[in-house]
C-alpha cells in the first residue's frame, strides 16, 4: 500500500477551554476527493487552518508526503504544495483577476528579488495566470480589477490562485458559500473536474454536492471525528445521524 | 508606455518643467532665493520619495524615517570633521551606514503591525535621535558646522549653486524612475501585495517578510542619500535633521502629493514648502487692507491656514494631490 499525501495524527487544538480539535487522526490517500462536514462551530476551518499552517497544533503531527509539516510557516508549505482557497475571499482587490493569480504563479517561479523588470510582461507567468483563470471559466474577465468583479467571480479566482500554485494538495473552504443556484452548479461541475487531478480537503455545508462529490466523508462534531467514510456508509451511520443530519436532508442527499 | 494628456500628468509635467527651469530665471533674475528654497525643496522631495515606497507601496508607516536624513547627514560631517572630504568615500559610506541602520530597525519593527510598528520606529528613531545629541565630540546638540562640501575630484563642483541644484535633480527624477521600475517589478508586486493582502501573500507561498525587510533597507538607504545632499547643502548637521517632526514632515509630503503614486511625493514636497514660505507673506499682504497691524500679527499663525488644508486632504482626497486630479477607477 502507498504512503498516503496526508497523514494527520493525533491533531488537537484548544482555545482556552474549548476543544477545537479534539485528537483528529485520518489518512488522505493521493487522488481522494475528502470532504469534512459538520454543523457549525466544529472546528472544521481550523483543522484546514492548521493543515495550512496558520494554527499550529497544541499536539499531534501533519505529514504531507512524508515530510512533516507541523511547524512549518504557511509560505513554505504552499512551496511544498499544500494550496488553499479561503472561506471568506481574500484577494488583492485592486489588482486584476490575471495579477491576482500570476502573483500566485510568481511564488512558486523562483524568489522575486527581482527589481527591475517589468513581472507583468514575465509571460510564463501570465500565461500560467491565463490557464488557471480559463479552468475555472474566467479566462474573458482576466482583465477587469477583482474589486468590480462579483462574488462568485471572486470564488472563482479563489479557485484559480490555488491552481496556480501547482499545488498536491487542495484545502477548499466552502468554496461553494454565497453562490447563487447557477453559480453553485458552474462550481460544482468545476469541482468534478478537478477530482482525481489533485488530492482535495472539502469544506462544505452543501450536502448535495458533498455525497456527489465526495470519495470519503469525515464528520466533525466538537472538534471530534464521529465517522469517516463512503457517502453511503455516512449516510447509513445512525450516529451521524443522531449527530447531525436531519432525516429530511438525508433523503434530500440521496435524490441528489 | 503612453502619457495621456490627464490633468494629472500635465501636473506632473508642468513640475518638472518648472524644476528644469528654475536656475534660468534665477540667471535672469540674479534673485538666488529661489534656487536655495528649491535645492532644499528637491532634497526633502528625495526623501518623501523614499518613504513613499515603504508607505504609499509597502503599508509601512514609519513614523522615524527622518534618522536616515540624519544618519546620511552625520555620515557627511563626521568624516568631513575627521579630515576626510572624498565625496567618493563620504557618500557610499553614509548611504551605507543608514542602510545597515534600516536594517536593524526594520528587523525590530517589522515583526509588528499598525500603531506599534508606527510607535516602534518613532521610539527606534528618537533613540538615535540623542544619540547624536550625546555625541560631545561632534557638537552634541549645538550641531557641527561642515567647512568643505563632498570633493569630486573636480568633477562635480558642489560649491556651484547651481550644478548642486541639477545634481539634486537628476538624483530625484533617478530614483523616482528607480522607484517606478522597482514597484512594477517582481519585488515590487510582492510588496504591494503584501499591503494589500499579507496572509493571501503567506498562503500562496510569499515569505513575506523578508521583501518587506528588503525594501525598508533600500527606503533607507535613498533617504540616507537624501541626508548626504542636506549636510552639504546647509554646510551643517545636527540632531534636529532627524527629530521625529521632521519624520512628520516627509509624511505630510507624502500623503499631500498623493500616496502610492511616483510622482505624489516630489509634489508634496513642492506644495508643503512652498505653502510654508508664501503663506506668512500672504496673510499678511491680504489681511492688511482688511484688518491692518494685526494681520503682520496673524502671519506668525500660518499653521492655522496650514492645519485645515491638510485636513481637507485628508479627509476628502486620499490620492492626494495627485490623486485629485487621476479620475477614479483608472490606473
Amino acid at each position: 500500500m502507498t504512503e498516503p499525501l496526508l497523514k494527520i495524527q493525533g491533531l488537537c487544538k484548544r482555545f482556552g477551554g474549548v476543544v477545537a480539535t479534539d485528537d483528529i487522526t485520518l489518512d488522505i490517500p493521493e487522488g481522494e476527493l475528502h470532504a469534512v462536514i459538520g454543523p457549525n462551530g466544529a472546528g472544521k476551518t481550523t483543522l484546514v487552518s492548521q493543515l495550512a499552517g496558520e494554527l499550529t497544533p497544541d499536539a499531534g503531527r501533519i505529514l504531507l508526503g512524508g515530510t512533516d509539516v507541523t511547524s512549518m510557516p504557511v509560505w513554505r508549505r504552499s512551496l511544498l504544495g499544500t494550496a488553499r482557497s479561503f472561506q471568506i475571499t481574500s484577494l488583492f482587490p485592486e489588482f486584476t483577476a490575471r495579477d491576482n493569480v500570476a502573483l500566485a504563479a510568481q511564488a512558486h517561479a523562483g524568489h522575486s528579488f527581482h527589481f527591475w523588470k517589468d513581472a507583468r510582461r514575465e509571460t510564463a507567468l501570465r500565461d500560467t495566470a491565463h490557464a488557471a483563470l480559463s479552468r475555472v471559466g474566467m479566462g474573458d474577465r482576466a482583465d477587469v480589477r477583482v474589486s468590480r468583479l462579483s462574488h462568485g467571480e471572486h470564488r472563482q479566482i479563489e479557485i484559480a490562485m490555488a491552481l496556480a500554485t501547482r499545488p498536491r494538495l487542495l484545502l477548499l473552504d466552502e468554496p461553494m458559500a454565497g453562490l447563487g443556484s447557477s453559480e453553485a452548479a458552474g462550481m460544482l461541475a468545476l469541482l468534478r473536474a478537478l477530482k482525481r487531478q489533485y488530492t482535495i480537503v472539502l469544506i462544505e455545508h452543501d450536502m448535495e454536492a458533498v455525497f456527489a462529490l465526495a470519495d470519503r466523508i469525515s464528520v466533525l462534531v466538537y472538534g471530534r471525528v464521529i465517522a469517516t467514510g463512503a457517502p453511503e456508509a455516512i449516510r447509513a451511520n445512525t450516529q451521524v445521524r443522531e449527530a447531525y443530519l436531519g432525516e429530511n436532508s438525508v433523503a434530500g442527499a440521496g435524490d441528489a | 508606455m503612453r502619457f495621456p494628456f490627464t490633468a494629472r500628468n500635465l501636473l506632473i509635467a508642468a513640475v518638472i518643467a518648472l524644476l528644469v527651469l528654475l536656475p534660468v530665471y534665477t540667471a535672469l533674475s540674479g534673485n538666488a532665493f529661489f534656487l536655495t528654497l528649491f535645492t532644499r525643496i528637491l532634497i526633502l522631495a528625495l526623501a518623501a520619495t523614499s518613504l513613499n515606497l515603504i508607505m504609499g507601496y509597502g503599508g509601512m508607516v514609519s513614523f522615524g524615517h527622518a534618522v536616515y536624513l540624519g544618519i546620511g547627514g552625520y555620515g557627511i560631517g563626521i568624516l568631513a570633521f575627521e579630515g576626510i572630504s572624498s565625496g567618493f568615500l563620504q557618500w557610499p559610506l553614509a548611504i551605507l551606514v543608514s542602510a545597515l541602520f534600516a536594517l536593524v530597525i526594520g528587523a525590530l519593527s517589522l515583526r509588528t503591525r499598525g500603531v506599534y510598528f508606527i510607535m516602534i520606529t518613532l521610539a527606534l528613531a528618537q533613540m538615535v535621535y540623542y544619540a547624536g545629541v550625546s555625541l560631545s565630540r561632534y557638537g552634541a546638540d549645538d550641531g557641527l558646522t561642515i567647512n568643505r562640501r563632498s570633493q569630486f575630484s573636480g568633477l562635480i563642483d558642489l560649491s556651484n549653486r547651481t550644478v548642486f541644484y541639477y545634481l539634486c535633480l537628476a538624483l530625484l527624477l533617478g530614483t523616482v524612475y528607480l522607484v517606478w521600475r522597482l514597484i512594477n517589478s517582481r519585488f515590487g508586486l510582492v510588496i504591494r501585495g503584501a499591503k494589500s493582502n499579507e496572509r493571501r501573500m503567506r498562503s500562496i507561498g510569499f515569505p513575506t517578510y523578508r521583501y518587506r525587510l528588503v525594501c525598508f533597507v533600500v527606503a533607507g538607504a535613498i533617504c540616507g542619500l537624501a541626508g548626504a545632499l542636506l549636510a552639504n547643502f546647509t554646510n551643517f548637521i545636527s540632531p534636529a535633521m532627524m527629530h521625529w517632526t521632521r519624520s512628520g514632515d516627509l509624511i505630510v509630503m507624502v500623503v499631500l502629493g498623493g500616496m502610492g503614486s511616483v510622482f505624489g511625493p516630489t509634489v508634496g514636497a513642492v506644495a508643503l514648502l512652498v505653502l510654508e514660505e508664501t503663506l506668512p507673506f500672504l496673510i499678511g499682504k491680504l489681511g492688511f487692507p482688511l484688518f491692518g497691524e494685526s494681520a503682520a500679527r496673524a502671519a506668525e499663525y500660518w499653521q492655522i491656514v496650514l492645519g485645515p488644508m491638510l485636513l481637507a486632504i485628508a479627509l476628502f482626497a486620499r490620492g492626494g494631490i495627485v490623486g485629485l486630479l487621476t479620475r477614479t477607477g483608472r490606473d
